[in-house]
């Protein structure tokens, strides 16, 4: 599979992203440019963490009108496959290709640490490869993924399954406890009502290998993989 | 002329900037404060002399890139 990996200035999980896909996956994986205005022949879009703009006016706000963008927006409405991984989460929302927003936290602290996540659907090119009632532990570091929507769209997001995961505690539960960041319902990601296009604020590419203390972001990019 | 555009979170959103705000300001014996909203402030001078042209520039700009509707409201004043 062909994965192109978005590069904007301030980004800065994009050359592990590649890492992972390339030399843990054995996959195809470049990196793409924000002024780049073709995906080529990507088969699917990474879009990585980071501080793109340093984080200037909201995070998102600015990257999300660099040229690459409008090729994504139009790969993703011929249904391609696009994953973004916190700071490309909080970009994905900001251009209206996922919904909500993602809010400062609510404790005003940057959290960096591992944390459960609970996949309630297994029903996305996402999630997949997800075992049944697996958690997934994987790492968060952002100071701005309070997952915010108004009641409407949340409840549509419940109805259409579109939460893909949750912060729980080490039971599967999602408590107060467990939410690092005072997202509404502990949501850690969701995808679009077409389920072509999703977004969670932990990290996969982070903990994709034994030598980095788990491999259960593996389960996310395998889900992608699997046709 | 200038345009002077405030931004502030939605009332239904969480603002956890502002209740530390609020929290700091009673905690230091202020009196009389009620909740607090911390939020943005841009001037932006404005080359086009038509202050009616300017307001609808202004206003796309604000709904486009400079707040985030699903987050934040603004207003502004040309002057």
């Amino acid at each position: 599979m062909n994965f192109a990996v978005l590069q904007f200035p301030g980004s800065n999980c994009d050359q592990d992203v590649v890492h992972v896909l390339k030399n843990v996956l054995g996959h195809s994986a470049r990196l793409l440019w924000h002024k780049e205005n073709s995906l080529g022949d990507a088969d699917a879009v990474i879009v990585p963490g980071g501080f793109s703009y340093g984080d200037y006016l909201r995070t998102g706000a600015i990257a999300r009108f660099s040229p690459v963008m409008a090729a994504v927006t139009e790969f993703a409405a011929k249904g391609g496959l696009v994953l973004g991984i916190c700071n490309g989460f909080q970009i994905l929302c900001e251009a209206g290709l996922l919904p909500g927003a993602l809010i400062r936290n609510r404790s005003l602290q940057f959290r960096c640490e591992n944390v459960y996540l609970k996949t309630l659907t297994r029903n996305s090119p996402f999630t997949r490869s997800v075992p049944e009632d697996k958690l997934i532990r994987i790492p968060v570091a952002h100071g701005e993924g309070c997952y915010f929507a108004d009641a409407a769209t949340i409840s549509g997001l419940k109805a259409n399954s579109q939460i893909l995961w949750q912060y729980v505690n080490a039971e599967g539960q999602a408590t107060e406890m467990a939410n690092p960041n005072g997202s509404i319902e502990n949501i850690a990601g969701v995808c679009n009502r077409a389920r072509n296009v999703a977004g969670l604020m932990p990290h996969p590419e982070r903990a994709s290998e034994s030598i980095l203390g788990g491999v259960d972001g593996r389960l996310i990019f395998q889900s992608i993989l699997e046709k | 002329m200038k345009a002077k555009i405030v931004i502030l979170p939605k009332k239904a959103v969480l603002d956890p900037q502002g209740k530390t705000v609020q929290g700091a300001l009673k905690h230091m014996g202020f009196e009389g404060i009620g909740s607090v909203h911390v939020g943005k402030y841009l001037e932006i001078e404005l080359e086009n002399g038509d202050p009616e042209k300017a307001r609808q520039v202004i206003d796309q700009a604000c709904h486009k890139i400079l707040s985030n509707p699903v987050i934040e409201d603004y207003r502004f004043v040309i002057e």
